[in-house]
C-alpha cells in the first residue's frame, strides 16, 4: 500500500476544482497551475525511484482487497509515462502563460488542462478496466472543451467530428467491458489476466480482445486515424501540443497493457494484426506528411507515423523491442510537444500556415532556427539525440523476430519524416530573408524558454540514456513477465 | 427475459446506427444517445436480469443479484448524460457559426 500513488490523479483534479472559483484572478490561476505541475513532477520522480527500489507499488482504494476494490498500480512503465506527462504539461503551460491571452485564461483553460492531466495520469495508473474507462472519459471531456475553446467556424466544425468519433469509441469500450465482464466475471486487470491464462484465451476472448483493439486504435490513431489530422489542427498552440504529445499516447499505453498483460496468448492473431495495422498507419502517415503544404497538417501526420512506429515494438514483442517502445514513447511525448510548439510559433510569427509562403526565419531568429534543426534530427532519430535509442531497440527486436518488411518500412518512415521537416527547414527557416511588415519581430522569452528546455531534454535523454535505461528495463521486464504485475496486485 | 432484452438492444442499435449515418447533426446526437441506452441495457443483461434478491447480506435470504453491473451502468449514464449535453451545446454553437446543420456542408474540404 502506498497512498502517494493517488496524487498524480487527485492533485490536478483537486486544484482544478479550486481554480474554477478564481475565474477572474489570472495571476492566482497561473501561480497555482505552475506550482501544481511542478509539485507533480517532484512527486512523480520520487514515485519512480520508489518503484525502482521497492518494486511495483499498489494502492487498494478504501482497503478493499484487489479483485473486489479498485486498485491503482504504479509500475515503471506507467510511472515513466506519468512523469513525462507532467514534464510536458509543465513546459506547455509555461508556453501558454505568454501565448494564450486573457479570453482563454478567463474561460477556465487552466482548470481544464489540469482535469485533462488528472484523467491521463489516472488512465496510466489504474489497475481496473472500468476505472480506465472513467479516467478516459475525464480526460476526453476536458479535451472536448479544450478543443472548442476560442470558437470560430473551422474549430467548431472539427470539434463536432472529434467529439462524435470519441463518443462512438467510448461506446465500443463499454460494449467490450460488458462482454469481458460477462465472460470472465471480473474487471480488475490483474485478475482478468489470471483468468484469461486459466481458461486459455479461446476464440470468444480473442474476439473481445479485437474489440478492445478497435477501441484503443480509435483513441490512439492506429490505422483508424481519419479524425486525427482535422482535430489536432484546430486548437491553439499549447493545447494542440498537449493533445499531440499526450492524448494518443494514452491509447497506445492501453494497447500495450491489454496485449502484454491480459491477452498475451494468441499472438498469432492479435499481435500480427497490430503489426499490419502499424505498418499501414506508417504508410498512410508518410503520404500525409509528404502531401500537404499546411504546416499544421504535416505535424498531425507526423503524430500518426510515430503511433505506427511505437506499435511495431509491440508487434515484435521481444524484451528489446518493448524497451525500445517504452523509450520511444517517452522521447515521442517530448519531441512531439516541441514540434507542435515550434510550428505554432512559426504560425504565430508569420500568421501564415503554408510553409512556402514563409522564408528565411533564421536570419531574424537564429536560436529558434537551430532549435528547429535539433528537433528535426531528434525526430528522425539521429544518434546523439533521444530518438535514436528507441528506434535502434525496436529495430533490434524486429530483426530478432525476422520481420524484415516491418523494419524496412519503419526505418524508411524516418527518412520521410526527415524529408517532410527538411522541406520546411530549407524553405522557411533557411533561405533568403524576405522583409514583411506583417511578421512579428520578436519571440517572447517565455515562449522560447520551454522550447529550449524541450530541446535540452531530448539531448539529455539521448546522451544520458544510461541514467534512464534501468527504469526502462524494469518497465520492459514487467511487460514481458505479466506474472510480476499479477502477483504485485493480487498477492501483496 | 434475456431474449426480450437482446431484441430491444438490437432494435436500439439498428435505429441508432441509422441516425448516426444521417447528415443532420441533431439526428447524429440522438443516435449517440440511443447507442448509450443500448449499451446500458447490454451491461444489465450480461449481469443476468433478476437472478435473485437484493444484495443486502443477512437482511434477505440469498441467492443475490450481482450489483456491480448496475453500479457500472450508473456511472456510464452519468457520463453519457454529460457528454450528450455538451455535444448539444457544441452543435448549437457550430450551427450558429457555420449557418448549417448539415454534416455534408461541414466537411471542410479546403485542406484536402
Amino acid at each position: 500500500m502506498n497512498n502517494l500513488i493517488v496524487l498524480p490523479l487527485i492533485l490536478p483534479i483537486f486544484i482544478a476544482v479550486i481554480l474554477i472559483f478564481f475565474r477572474q484572478q489570472i495571476r492566482i490561476q497561473r501561480i497555482l497551475t505552475f506550482s501544481t505541475l511542478l509539485l507533480l513532477i517532484i512527486v512523480n520522480i520520487y514515485l519512480l525511484i520508489q518503484v525502482k527500489v521497492n518494486g511495483i507499488q499498489v494502492l487498494q482504494f478504501g482497503g478493499w482487497e484487489a479483485p473486489f476494490g479498485i486498485s491503482f498500480v504504479a509500475d515503471a512503465f506507467a510511472m515513466l509515462l506519468v512523469l513525462t506527462t507532467s514534464i510536458v504539461a509543465f513546459l506547455c503551460m509555461i508556453y501558454a502563460f505568454s501565448s494564450l491571452g486573457e479570453t482563454f485564461e478567463k474561460m477556465f483553460v487552466y482548470p481544464l488542462v489540469l482535469l485533462m492531466i488528472g484523467g491521463i495520469n489516472g488512465s496510466f495508473l489504474t489497475g481496473d478496466l472500468f476505472n480506465l474507462f472513467v479516467c478516459f472519459e475525464v480526460m476526453l471531456l476536458a479535451s472536448y472543451v479544450l478543443i472548442t475553446l476560442g470558437g470560430g467556424k473551422e474549430r467548431l466544425r472539427e470539434s463536432i467530428k472529434y467529439v462524435v468519433i470519441n463518443v462512438l469509441a467510448s461506446w465500443f469500450f463499454l460494449v467490450g467491458l460488458a462482454m469481458i465482464y460477462g465472460t470472465l466475471g471480473t474487471l480488475n486487470m490483474a485478475h482478468l489476466a489470471q483468468r484469461v491464462a486459466e481458461v486459455n484465451q479461446g476464440p470468444l476472448l480473442t474476439t473481445i480482445a479485437l474489440l478492445f483493439l478497435v477501441v484503443f486504435a480509435l483513441k490512439a490513431g492506429l490505422l483508424l486515424f481519419f479524425w486525427l489530422p482535422g482535430s489536432y489542427r484546430v486548437p491553439t498552440t499549447p493545447i494542440a501540443a498537449m493533445f499531440g504529445a499526450l492524448l494518443t499516447k494514452v491509447g497506445i499505453y492501453a494497447i500495450f497493457r491489454m496485449f502484454t498483460l491480459i491477452f498475451p496468448l494468441e499472438t498469432n492473431i492479435t499481435h500480427t494484426l497490430i503489426g499490419v495495422m502499424a505498418i499501414a498507419t506508417i504508410i498512410f502517415g508518410c503520404f500525409g506528411v509528404m502531401g500537404f503544404k499546411d504546416l499544421r497538417q504535416i505535424v498531425a501526420y507526423n503524430v500518426i507515423i510515430s503511433v505506427g512506429f511505437v506499435l511495431l515494438g509491440l508487434y515484435a514483442n521481444t524484451t528489446e523491442s518493448l524497451e525500445g517502445a517504452v523509450f520511444y514513447l517517452m522521447h515521442d511525448m517530448l519531441i512531439k510537444a516541441l514540434l507542435f510548439l515550434m510550428i505554432g510559433t512559426i504560425i504565430y510569427i508569420t500568421g501564415r500556415t503554408s510553409f512556402d509562403e514563409i522564408k528565411g526565419l533564421i536570419h531574424q531568429f537564429p536560436l529558434f532556427g537551430w532549435l528547429f534543426f535539433i528537433m528535426m534530427l531528434s525526430l528522425a532519430g539521429i544518434p546523439p539525440l533521444s530518438g535514436f535509442i528507441g528506434k535502434l531497440l525496436i529495430g533490434q527486436g524486429l530483426i530478432d523476430k525476422g520481420a524484415y518488411i516491418a523494419i524496412g518500412i519503419g526505418f524508411l518512415s524516418s527518412v520521410i519524416v526527415l524529408y517532410s521537416l527538411l522541406r520546411i527547414f530549407l524553405k522557411s527557416i533557411f533561405g533568403e530573408a524576405t522583409y514583411n511588415q506583417k511578421f512579428k519581430t520578436k519571440i517572447p522569452k517565455m515562449m522560447l524558454v520551454p522550447m529550449v528546455t524541450f530541446g535540452l531534454l531530448t539531448l539529455v535523454l539521448g546522451v544520458g540514456a544510461e541514467i534512464m535505461m534501468p527504469y526502462v528495463e524494469d518497465a520492459a521486464r514487467v511487460l514481458t513477465n505479466p506474472e510480476i504485475y499479477i502477483n504485485a496486485v493480487l498477492n501483496p | 427475459m434475456e431474449t426480450m432484452m437482446i431484441l430491444i438492444i438490437g432494435v436500439l442499435v439498428v435505429v441508432a446506427t441509422y441516425l448516426l449515418l444521417s447528415k443532420n447533426i441533431i439526428r447524429i446526437i440522438l443516435g449517440t444517445a440511443l447507442l448509450s441506452h443500448a449499451v446500458h441495457l447490454l451491461i444489465l443483461t450480461i449481469g443476468e436480469v433478476k437472478k435473485g434478491d437484493v444484495p443486502l447480506l443477512k437482511e434477505t435470504p440469498g441467492p443475490y443479484t450481482d450489483a456491480l453491473p448496475q453500479a457500472l451502468i450508473l456511472t456510464a449514464i452519468v457520463i453519457s448524460f454529460g457528454v450528450t449535453s455538451f455535444i448539444l451545446v457544441l452543435a448549437y454553437r457550430a450551427y450558429a457559426q457555420n449557418k448549417t446543420d448539415d454534416m455534408e456542408e461541414m466537411r471542410g474540404d479546403e485542406h484536402e
